[in-house]
């Protein structure tokens, strides 16, 4: 390259100690503080999740003691928490983080030290959330006002939380600036957009929805907390505001939302069915564009989550088309993954069980939101249990699917041990029947007018509400084998080498040790 | 596979992200505790005075805090800036970061603006009762019928942001030019028409005949007004950092991101006025 310069020769100390860690400009370390804060943070939502099936294992009072605002609680909490502080960051902080550099071929992250400031962020953001969950903030995940307002919530719950979100925010707006400026700016020689790994392409579509979404939510809950604490009535209709404006505000960010949740896992499926099939993705460009379409359709459907609101035949008319189309590219990375599959040498190694049990679970989500997409449906399923199973098939276990696929599939580059095959295969199966019996069962008690956020409900539902709860204590039962699988590897697992997957692999990552050095390609970077 | 050398920098080990954030904690949670756990904004128009605040040094300490680590972490980046770590790519890369945060801001603003939009247009403040079901709002009692008039000091303050604007392009032709002499008297008449701005901005608030709790025209208002407003102050802020560093000849006609930086947020608070005097002040008054 024709830039003199001193930078790149510039001789950097590796640093040790505690220093390495809290003070780390080092996109592999931060990737890895993201995935253990992500862990952490997702036994907190699974413990609420659980104590939630405990209560409606049954009907009557369980195990909360009557106590339904805590109940309100757990499911807000449950929601905010896995969202912001376990799918986000598992997949954008630590994969993206550990991966999007090392598959461009890129030193670092463009700003190494913002990069740190994304991941400190989480912790006042975490706390807030924890404070919010002391001082019973129980207006659901989406805390739509009156009930998020003084009237409905008078204590400080809502307002640690609109702090919480915030710092939440900040945090990914910077990682967002971050990665566009990464993969625009810092991709080796040769490695144009259009050759660009599918897990790079995901994050980047990613964090342009985080980086244009994120502010108008902002801008929302600035205004519900002046509304709060300052006396502005944006949506209090007694000064002339309108609750719907938050529900607007809240779903133009809250729509892209859920394919950031699930966007990284599509580029990450698509690598680990590649590798697995021992064949290139079917349709690469298709793939990505297909992204990239969902990206900017996601910002033109929000009103679909409002259908029951109160809106004019004619919106619900537009918003119901424009949700439907999302099914057609989301339709070409199904079909594409099965063409990657067909006639392709398959080895059903962890992750592509994973990735196999992700699009299954995505499919079966994606199949329910066209039924949910069509409004005139939508007013008897609206707010029942079938909107429960929706969402849970779609951004919430086919997103943590992607996230273990995306673990397993990495472990041995990023901590340079084999974790045991029996167990990893052990932790998918448990987790598959658990997963798919706690919510399945959930679309025929929303069809039968179960309605959601309620901790009590007639005898009529106890039946597939008690499978229900079976199902979740299965998968909690996978979580602790995911934990010893995790420990044994750690501690006593087998030394792995550069590339356990063989000729399927062909991403960047897989031509460096594991774990990669400190400096993955040295002061230099690849020629692709 | 063939290798060769890079020329990204790689940014040494800091403090600033663990110690910033744990000023956020106390920014925070000292927010929190100040707002209090007065529940006198039930309903509007309540009299702001009775709320039961808390105190708000906790709050102001964070803040301190926060503000004390961005100094500190900027100044590790001019020192990096002038040990050479910032070559040609690397500015592109600091460019980007800076035209990526700026849209973030735009899509910030876009809220406040949904706000506006969402009781002003047609067919939304009809059945509006409290606002007298008119734009503006026409109503009796607490909501007083006042609004701002676009044609007083909004239009005096339309032509001293514009003129900024003209004023720091000129301060960026000089520095191009290396002629520092004029960037600085650029800068300087800049940055004091942004205070100038600023000033009348609050004398408006300051005569203005209603309150922020005085319902939806008030709250829309003031919100949309304020955030730029403070983003004025900011900019401003970044507008006497370059022009420090243009005394102490940091800049040069080909390196000079921060000014470039500074310029492109100072324009973005300018096109942001221009969208509120058209949108709030004259179309949402007439």
């Amino acid at each position: 390259m024709a830039y003199s310069t001193t930078a790149g020769h510039h001789a950097h100390g590796h640093p040790t100690g505690w220093k390495r860690w809290l003070f780390s400009t080092n996109h592999k370390d931060i990737g890895t503080m993201y995935l253990i804060f992500a862990i952490v943070a997702g036994l907190t939502g699974l413990g609420m999740s659980l104590a939630m099936r405990a209560e409606l294992a049954e009907p009557g009072l369980q195990v909360l003691g009557g106590d339904h605002q805590l109940y309100n609680t757990l499911i807000s909490m449950h929601g905010l928490i896995m969202i912001f502080a376990m799918v986000m960051p598992a997949m954008i902080g630590g994969f993206g983080n550990w991966f999007v550099p090392i598959m461009i071929g890129a030193p670092d992250m463009a700003f190494p030290r913002m990069n740190n400031i994304s991941f400190w962020l989480l912790i006042p953001g975490f706390l807030c959330m924890i404070m919010a969950y002391q001082h019973q903030m129980g207006s659901g995940w989406t805390f739509y006002p009156p009930l998020s307002s003084k009237v409905g919530h008078p204590g400080s719950g809502v307002d640690y939380l609109i702090l919480g979100v915030h710092i939440l925010g900040a945090s990914s707006i910077l990682g967002a600036i971050n990665f566009i400026t990464t993969i625009f700016n810092m991709r080796a020689p040769g490695m144009t957009l259009h050759k660009m790994p599918l897990f790079v392409w995901a994050i980047l579509v990613t964090v342009f929805l985080l980086l244009l979404s994120l502010p108008v939510l902002a801008g929302a809950i600035t205004m519900l907390l002046t509304d709060r604490n300052f006396g502005t009535s944006f949506f209090d209709p007694a000064g002339g505001g309108d609750p719907m404006l938050f529900q607007h505000l809240f779903w133009f960010f809250g729509h892209p939302e859920v394919y950031v949740l699930i966007i990284p896992g599509f580029g990450v499926i698509s690598h680990i069915v590649s590798t697995f099939s021992k064949k290139p993705i079917f349709g690469y460009l298709g793939m990505a564009y297909a992204m990239v379409a969902i990206g900017v359709v996601g910002f033109a459907v929000w009103a679909h989550h409002m259908y029951t609101a109160g809106m004019d035949i004619d919106t619900r008319a537009y918003f119901n088309a424009a949700t439907l189309v999302i099914a057609v590219p989301t339709g070409i990375k199904i079909f594409s993954w099965l063409a990657t599959m067909w006639g392709g040498s398959i080895s059903f190694k962890t992750p592509m069980l994973w990735a196999l049990g992700f699009i299954f679970l995505f499919t079966v989500g994606g199949v329910t939101g066209v039924v949910l997409a069509n409004a005139g449906l939508d007013f008897a399923l609206h707010d029942t249990y079938y909107v429960v199973g929706h969402f849970h098939y779609t951004m919430s276990i086919a997103a943590v699917f992607g996230i273990f696929g995306s673990f397993y599939y990495w472990f041995s580059k990023m901590f340079g041990k084999e974790y045991s095959e029996g167990l990893g295969k052990l932790h998918f199966w448990l987790t598959f029947i658990g997963v798919n019996l706690t919510f399945f069962p959930m679309h025929f008690l929303g069809l039968a007018g179960m309605p959601r956020r309620i901790p009590d409900y007639p005898d009529a539902y106890a039946g597939w509400h008690s499978i229900s709860s079976i199902g979740a204590y299965i998968s909690a039962i996978g979580v602790l084998v995911f934990l010893y699988l995790v420990f044994k590897a750690l501690l006593s697992g087998k030394k792995a080498v550069a590339n356990p997957w063989g000729e399927g692999a062909t991403t960047l990552e897989w031509t460096v040790s594991s774990p990669p050095p400190f400096h993955t390609f040295g002061d230099k970077v690849p020629k692709t | 596979m063939k290798f060769e050398k890079h020329n990204y920098h790689l940014v040494d080990p800091s403090p600033w992200p663990l110690l910033g954030s744990l000023a956020v904690i106390i920014l925070a949670f000292g927010a929190v505790h100040y707002f209090g756990t007065g529940n006198s904004f039930v309903s509007p128009g309540s009299d702001p005075n009775e709320v039961v605040r808390g105190s708000m040094t906790p709050m102001l300490i964070g803040f301190t805090l926060v503000i004390l680590t961005m100094i500190f972490w900027w100044k590790d980046v001019i020192k990096e800036s002038h040990s050479g770590f910032h070559n040609k790519i690397v500015q592109i890369g600091l460019k980007y970061g800076m035209v990526l945060f700026i849209a973030s801001e735009v899509c910030f603003f876009v809220a406040f603006f949904w706000a506006f939009f969402d009781v002003s247009l047609p067919g939304q403040y009809e059945w509006r009762d409290a606002i007298g079901g008119a734009w503006p709002p026409q109503g009796e009692g607490y909501l007083k019928p006042e609004t701002m008039h676009a044609w007083g000091i909004p239009l005096i303050n339309t032509i001293i942001l514009l003129s900024s604007g003209g004023t720091l392009t000129w301060a960026h032709h000089a520095l191009r030019k290396n002629n520092r002499k004029q960037l600085i008297i650029g800068l300087i008449v800049t940055l004091i028409l942004g205070v100038i701005f600023t000033y009348l901005q609050a004398y408006e608030y300051h005569e203005a005949k209603f309150g922020i709790t005085e319902g939806i025209y008030p709250s829309t208002f003031y919100m949309a007004t304020g955030f730029h407003g403070f983003h004025v102050v900011v900019g401003s802020t970044f507008l006497l950092v370059c022009l420090i560093r243009s005394i102490q000849g940091h800049f040069t006609p080909d390196h000079h991101v921060g000014f470039e930086a500074a310029a492109w947020y100072w324009h973005f608070v300018d096109v942001v006025w221009i969208f509120l005097f058209t949108v709030v002040y004259w179309w949402g008054t007439i």
